[in-house]
């Protein structure tokens, strides 16, 4: 009995896993689709006004307008077509924002973890200051400098989050290349950049493929937050963060404006951070 | 009746194969029993069982364990530790881990005296610095307020040893109490230990793979193969004439403290075969019956 | 020995971090577009006024000089004026302090005894039911940072069941006879519980909010330290003493597994005050995230700079502390 039931029990966890890994890949792939082919999936115009069509509740209460799903907000519009429009800003600043933070951090982490010395030095007191700043206060401030928009999101997310790559990279390359394989590599004549590139970095790819996709889904927040506090791209584009700030101030008139968003930003964010722990529990030997 | 009377013990590894096979041994009041065997034969697995010890991958399928005429694996668990702790007490194998570290050395030794037992406070530390001077502790006092890495191992040993006897249990299993220390300390130990049990009048299950051990401190002896009871005899007909043809090798491999220059002399294939074939036997009769 | 070099050597690094955090604070913020002189002035003003208030907050000088003028003020205590509200800044800040401190000390005890009832329970009851659900429960809450969580509980706390606020940190029509800042300690001491329920239930949401992702993270690694310690001979042997397995995991085994969940649990608890911006934002709680955020809006460089200093202090203070705590917490460190 017993025994029957520790059999399940990990094979349970297992599927689980799997599951998991799936289910959060099947949401972003949804999101990945709705995003290209926006235009053609919204129902209606996001950013078209109709001051007596505002505040519309979703199509299952009473007062719903047929073709506007989920209600519309103050100002008369579709918040479906929003949130399918928003997802193009989440994605864009998920996979652009992600990838470029990826390879400045790694690439740091890289040199300081593999090379040491002063390169070392410099880039962990780097490190040591970065993690002096709040980091929201730091984008909000980067967002000031550089003016609202797509580009400077991107920009600030890059130079704020660098840093988690790095911190990890750095101490994965030092414990790598204190082993014996780097040594004999080295012995055997390999230069020092050869034997970062074809010794360490493929013994930290799984590491940094498990931050990268953490990363993604921190960048959607990070941009949600921007949004939040009308920093983020201009005010008139739909953004769940955007949206979610309107939707926070008139909650008790009309929570719908609120909940969707913040379902579809929830939703998404879990599902990078659980795509990341799936990933990191399948392949990745260091972080598990 | 024996104060601890193991009947047909058998446990396993969860969904694994058995590691003790219907065992059964008695340790009367006040008697020293040894428990040997090769490493991985399931000695320390029955003083294991005894003190309810078992990591919780390893299960009891059969058997029970009479503590003073009460079967341990009947009791609910709070109430099975109560029991264990208030008759029976164990002195552990490596002293350099057996310690808390953040604890010093006065509490954990009158621990169970003030929680368990419902000694006051004053009496337990006394009793503790009676005991540090019976194990031949310099300066009790300054031990007892010590913190376990400020001591060295045999020292740590020692407290051990005090802590066992500190509530007077009626039985001690000591399980390889000296395999961690250095060649030199060990004797002193084990003298100790024999001294502090013939003082004491306590009944000790003494796990060792030591014959040279066994025939100093024991009276009885239960020799294990494969978690199987192969002989079940007192030391001095055991050193006299083993009765088992494994028993009478194990004794032959024994290097003699009298002549060391004799070397090991290896188990002889032919009676390791002979006994697994037992032991195989021994599991297809559980299957079929 | 080590004590005394370990409290060096953090105090030199320190130093060179907050320096390096005054360097980057200072020169970013003047690359922000928009004079905020001009921002300050009614519109109509002539160039002239302009040039003449910049003269009177030293923005006419090179940028080095500025700087200079400024590290020369700060250390005497001198963080500048603010631009918006012409009050010194030192004032501001520390005026706001209170609220942030009492909001992030509240959200750390809140994650602690969330964190440590889960691990607790989740090692009591290892191998069953319970601990996969405390697993899963975890790995929620690490997964959706506090903005979300924020929000989730204006949802919940603030509209679907109404009991706490969602705005402000104090009702305003409320009389307040504080003297300090710390409304919520002083309301306990001053024996003003009617002060210190209504703070509460202001404070309850944000701190909330905060603690989750905290919460989780303590559950998670004091788990794994206490089932590691759970294995470890002298838990063993205190099993045999009689002891129950709750005694025995709160007795033997969390001492020596709260310490390395400490030293994580003070970085962690710097990403919470970080967290606290856009908090109290959400919430409209009125301490320094609140204040540093108008005063990015209102381009308020003293301002700026004299709170992402102060939070650099708060965040270096807090991992040095963290750090001391360790060493004395471990007996082996402390007389070794």
């Amino acid at each position: 009995m017993a025994e029957a039931r520790a059999i399940d029990g990990r094979s349970m966890v297992r599927r689980k896993a799997g599951l998991r890994l799936w289910l959060s890949a099947g949401w972003l792939g949804l999101l990945c689709v709705v995003a290209l082919f926006a235009p053609w999936i919204a129902p209606k115009d996001p950013l078209a006004q109709d001051l007596f069509l505002g505040r519309l509740p979703p199509f299952w209460m009473e007062g719903a307008e047929p073709g506007y799903w989920l209600g519309t907000d103050s100002l008369g519009r579709d918040v479906l077509s929003r949130i399918i429009h928003g997802a193009r800003v989440a994605l864009a600043v998920a996979l652009i924002a992600g990838t470029i933070t990826c390879l400045v951090g790694a690439t740091l982490g890289l040199l300081a973890g593999f090379l040491r010395g002063w390169v070392d030095l410099v880039i962990s007191r780097l490190i040591d200051i970065w993690m002096a700043f709040p980091p929201v206060l730091f984008s909000i401030l980067l967002i000031a400098v550089l003016g609202p928009g797509l580009v400077s999101i991107i920009i600030a997310i890059v130079v704020i989050d660098w840093t988690r790559f790095a911190r990890v990279v750095r101490a994965e390359a030092m414990a790598q290349g204190a082993m014996d394989y780097v040594a004999s590599a080295r012995v055997a004549g390999r230069g020092r950049l050869g034997t970062m590139m074809r010794e360490i970095l493929p013994n930290v790819l799984p590491t940094i493929v498990v931050l990268l996709t953490l990363e993604m889904g921190i960048a959607v927040i990070v941009e949600a937050i921007l949004s939040f506090v009308n920093l983020s791209i201009s005010t008139d584009d739909p953004t769940w963060g955007g949206m979610i700030s309107e939707g926070r101030t008139s909650v008790h008139q009309a929570w719908w404006v609120l909940v969707f968003p913040l379902v579809t930003l929830f939703l998404t964010v879990l599902a990078f951070s659980q795509l990341g722990e799936g990933l990191k529990d399948r392949f990745d030997p260091v972080l598990r | 009746m024996s104060f601890l009377q193991v009947r047909n013990l058998s446990v396993r590894l969860k969904k694994g194969p058995p590691l003790l096979r219907r065992v059964s041994l008695d340790v009367a009041a006040g008697e020293v029993r040894g428990l040997v065997g090769e490493s991985g034969a399931g000695k320390s697995m029955i003083g294991k069982a005894v003190l309810g010890i078992l990591p919780p991958s390893i299960e009891v399928t059969e058997g029970e364990i009479l503590l003073d005429g009460v079967d341990l694996l009947r009791l609910p668990l709070a109430q099975r530790r109560r029991r264990i702790g208030a008759l029976c007490a164990l002195i552990p194998q490596d002293p350099l881990t057996a310690l808390n570290p953040s604890h010093r050395i006065g509490p954990q030794i009158t621990d169970r005296l003030v929680d368990i037992l419902g000694w006051t406070r004053a009496d337990a530390d006394r009793r503790a610095g009676e005991l540090l001077a019976e194990v031949q502790i310099p300066d009790p006092d300054r031990v007892l307020r010590s913190y376990p890495h400020e001591l060295s191992g045999g020292m740590r040993q020692r407290i051990l040893i005090a802590s066992a006897f500190a509530a007077e249990p009626k039985l001690i299993v000591a399980d390889e109490p000296t395999t961690a220390l250095d060649v030199t300390v060990q004797k002193q130990i084990l003298k100790l230990i024999a001294g502090m049990q013939a003082r004491h009048g306590t009944a000790l299950l003494f796990v060792t793979h030591d014959l040279g051990v066994v025939s100093k401190v024991c009276q009885r002896l239960s020799v294990l193969y494969a978690g199987m009871v192969v002989e079940d005899t007192s030391v001095a007909d055991f050193f006299a004439a083993p009765r088992h043809a494994y028993s009478a090798a194990l004794l032959a491999a024994t290097p003699k403290y009298t002549d060391p220059s004799a070397g090991l002399i290896p188990v002889p294939e032919a009676v390791i075969s002979a006994v697994q074939a037992e032991v195989a036997a021994f599991d297809r009769s559980v299957a079929h019956g | 020995m080590p004590f005394l070099r370990i409290l060096l050597v953090r105090l030199l690094t320190t130093a060179i971090t907050l320096a390096g955090v005054a360097v980057i604070v200072f020169f970013v913020i003047r690359v922000v577009p928009g004079n905020p002189i001009a921002m300050m002035l009614p519109p109509g003003a002539t160039e002239d006024d302009i040039a003449r208030l910049s003269a009177l907050y030293g923005l006419d000088k090179p940028l080095l000089t500025q700087f200079g003028i400024w590290v020369a003020g700060v250390m005497q205590g001198d963080f500048g004026t603010s631009i918006t509200t012409r009050q010194p800044v030192l004032d501001l800040v520390l005026g706001r302090l209170p609220a942030t401190l009492e909001l992030s000390i509240m959200a750390l005890v809140m994650a602690m005894i969330l964190g440590g009832a889960a691990a607790l329970t989740g090692t009591r009851f290892r191998g069953g039911r319970t601990e996969g659900a405390i697993d899963v429960a975890n790995g929620m809450a690490l997964s959706v940072p506090d903005f979300l969580w924020g929000l989730v509980l204006i949802l919940l706390f603030g509209v679907l069941m109404p009991v706490f606020h969602i705005s402000g940190r104090v009702t305003p029509s409320l009389e307040l006879p504080f003297t300090t800042n710390f409304y919520l300690f002083e309301s306990l001491i001053r024996l003003r519980f009617d002060l210190w329920a209504d703070l509460v239930a202001h404070m309850f949401m944000p701190a909330l909010a905060l603690a989750i992702p905290l919460a989780a993270i303590i559950g998670q690694l004091l788990k794994q330290s206490l089932k590691e310690t759970m294995n470890l001979d002298y838990v063993t042997l205190a099993r045999t003493k009689g002891y129950g397995e709750t005694r025995v995991i709160l007795r033997e085994a969390l001492r020596n597994a709260a310490l390395p969940t400490l030293t994580l649990v003070g970085v962690q608890f710097t990403f919470l005050i970080g967290g606290t911006v856009i908090i109290e934002r959400l919430f409209s709680y009125e301490g320094l995230g609140n204040m540093a955020i108008d005063a990015v809006i209102n381009r308020d460089l003293p301002l700026i700079q004299g709170i992402v200093i102060l939070f650099a202090v708060i965040f270096t203070g807090v991992n040095l502390i963290v750090d001391l705590l360790y060493t004395v917490l471990n007996p082996r460190l402390r007389h070794g």
